[in-house]
């Protein structure tokens, strides 16, 4: 399972800042990211009122997922399916691997899953002899790099174009080393050819959810590539990897969130495929898997129910709020340090693992509100990672340097002369220490900052001072 | 010993008593009003709709023409002129032979057929989707393994929001989709297969079809 590296925050950013193919690989959020998903979002007047449904539509299956889960477990009985509840990590991939060893299987084809990632499926089922293949491209291309994903949506948005060739030429040795791989469309046909016989091979399909729908007992995959539904359509066995907070209560209802989420995610009106699956193939379908299997994972989620930290549970992981966030722009995903990277990661990391165990994610944000702005769930980030800050300063998680700063600023900020005084103080100095120029190419004890860009220097009189004249005039 | 399903139960259940949410009501829909065409406007809106994804339509006038329709769309891409239908009354009806190139088989895919001929339960106007369902006369791979994937959509089957694609689903099943009544998979297809994995260009024929043909038929669809 994936080690977390969460509280190395800082260590992993300042390589992740000097890393040039990783900041080349960074530029797409603001070239492709944002402007698409601005121009879908434009394009349909309802989107906003949407938003709003989805929230809504969220907050209630919260407020009712007791009974949403049994309807859905009863539902996927009565289809030939089973469900396995499992409250964490380890139970869930002890799950999987007892249902594939009732198939003797050798290989398991993988569509993309968080949950997956979550519970670090791939190396307990390589550890126990069953080679898991992964078939998401991008979760392919991470793969043979034994990386793993950076982004919930893209998993391989930090490789360039040319890491990919030289991934492929050094993975792909039975063909011709002379091969033209130029083109991005000769990389992708390599890749499929290379895929196509692994899906008629496996004995299992892995995928995850996106929804459970209560009514019917179905998951839902939302995919691109159509690799889902060939990993769930061809083995004898599919088993889903979901958590507990993808309940929706009806395929309509789930009509609602799929309006919000391609085109928060990738500025698409829809995806290419999102497929429903209901229990196991049928007495006259002529393909389909033997068996279906619901593993529904916990892993500490149920706890937040009724807390602040609910609104979290909302997420349906479009991944809007890292394309959008200026800290996530500058050192990508795998500085956050394990499965969720970003703003939701930074929320996510410290509820699932233990907030002294990702000390520093809460403050990896300015709290420029920039994801709360494009959320498709309109989950208030900015307020759940102030809630998180103060929860690791009560139990004195915060590092003793951050301590003192803050107690330090503190005591200023109760004794508002003391304030004046000193920002007045600290702003001229800063001004005649910038000489003409207005901002600092180096500067003592901010060169986290100034390695990368000046610092800009107060410009003239303190913002208390103006506000008085201003009101005064 | 309690089981994980007890103690997760228990634990939901605390949090649901004491959560803020737990008298939100199930909001009603905000159905978009793009999709609440008819006529003339519906067939264009689909036809935008699915273009913008990167599928291709044509428009024939009766089921009789669908056969030299499918011929022409393989000529004209250069495409071997070999088809697997599904075996549908709307597909294996009509008339093959008039088409003396087309080499044409019935049943599921097994991965070496190049071409597909499905029928669709729905073709959504909305996002120019199409609702397709695995079943008997639906193999599944046929949707998914082919390279090529053409889609035949009768008049009567455009509809132009999800909602009415799934009421039309209902209906096939007594108003009731509960119970493993629903078919083990139903699927939204817009456009071809396509990944953007590969420093984030855009690429059609990921692992799904690299290309997806609609055939629009101004008829009603065959009883």
């Amino acid at each position: 399972m994936l080690q977390p590296t969460s509280n190395d925050f800082v260590a992993n950013s300042t390589g992740a800042l000097a890393n040039e193919p990783l900041q080349e690989a960074l530029g797409v959020l603001r070239t492709q990211s944002i402007p698409n998903r601005a121009r879908a979002a434009a394009a349909l007047p309802e989107f906003e009122a949407l938003r709003d449904r989805a929230r809504d539509l969220k907050n209630h299956i919260l407020g009712h997922l007791d009974q949403y889960l049994l309807q859905f477990e009863e539902q996927v009985h009565k289809s030939g399916g089973h469900v396995h509840w499992c409250a964490d990590a380890e139970t869930a991939r002890k799950k999987v691997l007892e249902i594939c060893r009732t198939a003797n299987a050798r290989t398991v084809t993988k569509g993309k899953t968080m949950i997956g990632e979550e519970i670090g499926i791939n190396d307990y089922l390589a550890e126990n002899g069953i080679e898991p293949v992964e078939t998401d491209l991008g979760e392919y291309i991470i793969q043979l790099r034994h990386e793993t994903p950076s982004h919930i949506i893209g998993p391989a948005l930090h490789v360039t174009k040319k890491q990919v060739e030289e991934t492929f030429r050094k993975s792909h040795t039975d063909l011709d080393a002379g091969r033209s791989l130029e083109e991005p469309a000769a990389l992708m046909a390599e890749a499929r050819a290379k895929m196509r016989d692994r899906f008629l091979e496996a004995d299992v399909g892995i995928t995850g959810a996106n929804f459970l729908i209560a009514d019917t007992g179905s998951t839902v995959i939302v995919t691109n590539e159509g690799n889902g539904d060939l990993t769930q359509t061809l083995p004898k066995i599919h088993i889903v990897l979901a958590s507990i907070e993808k309940a929706v209560p009806t395929a309509e209802d789930a009509m609602t969130l799929l309006r919000v989420l391609p085109r928060s995610a990738t500025g698409q009106e829809l995806s290419v495929y999102v497929t429903f699956s209901t229990g196991p193939r049928r007495e006259t379908d002529p393909d389909g898997p033997k068996e279906f299997h619901v593993v529904l994972l916990d892993n500490g989620r149920s706890a937040y129910l009724g807390t602040p930290m609910q609104e979290m549970l909302r997420c349906i992981r479009c991944g809007a709020c890292m394309d959008h966030c200026p800290v996530y722009h500058a050192v990508g995903g795998h500085a956050y340090g394990w499965v969720y990277p970003g703003p939701i990661g930074a929320l996510l990391t410290p509820a699932l693992l233990g907030v002294e165990k990702a000390e520093p994610l809460p403050h990896a944000s300015t709290l420029c509100g920039r994801c709360e702005s494009v959320c498709p769930v309109r989950i208030p980030i900015p307020k759940l990672l102030r809630y998180w800050r103060e929860e690791e300063f009560s139990r004195a998680i915060t590092p003793s340097v951050q301590r003192s700063g803050l107690g330090f600023w503190a005591f200023f900020a109760k004794h508002p002369r003391l304030y004046r005084i000193g920002a007045r103080w600290a702003s001229r100095v800063l001004r005649w220490k910038a000489g003409g120029k207005g901002r600092f190419r180096s500067l003592p004890l901010a060169g986290g900052w100034t390695t990368h860009r000046d610092l800009p220097a107060p410009q003239g009189r303190t913002f208390q001072d103006q506000w008085r004249d201003r009101k005064a005039s | 010993m309690s089981s994980d399903r007890d103690r997760m139960l228990a634990t939901i259940r605390a949090g649901v008593s004491r959560s803020a949410t737990r008298d939100v009501p199930k909001p009603t829909p905000v159905i978009p009003k793009r999709g609440q065409v008819q006529g003339r406007a519906l067939v264009d809106l689909f036809r935008v709709q699915a273009e913008a994804a990167s599928a291709t339509v044509t428009e024939v006038a009766t089921a009789a023409d669908i056969p030299a329709a499918v011929a022409d769309y393989l000529r004209s891409r250069n495409l071997p002129p070999r088809l697997r239908l599904a075996p549908d009354a709307r597909i294996g009806n009509l008339d093959w032979k008039s088409q003396p190139m087309l080499e044409t088989s019935s049943g599921y895919s097994d991965g070496t057929d190049l071409a597909s001929v499905t029928p669709v339960l729905a073709g959504v106007a909305e996002t120019g989707t199409l609702v397709v369902h695995s079943g008997a006369a639906t193999p599944n791979t046929l949707h998914f393994l082919p390279e090529t994937h053409i889609a035949v959509v009768y008049r009567d089957e455009l509809v132009g929001t999800y909602e009415e694609a799934w009421a039309n689903l209902r209906a096939q099943h007594g108003g009731d989709l509960t119970d493993g009544a629903m078919p083990r998979t139903v699927s939204l297809v817009t456009g071809p297969s396509r990944s953007a994995d590969i420093g984030k260009i855009l690429l059609m024929g990921a692992h799904g079809p690299k290309r997806l043909h609609i055939v629009l038929v101004d008829a009603p669809r065959p009883a």
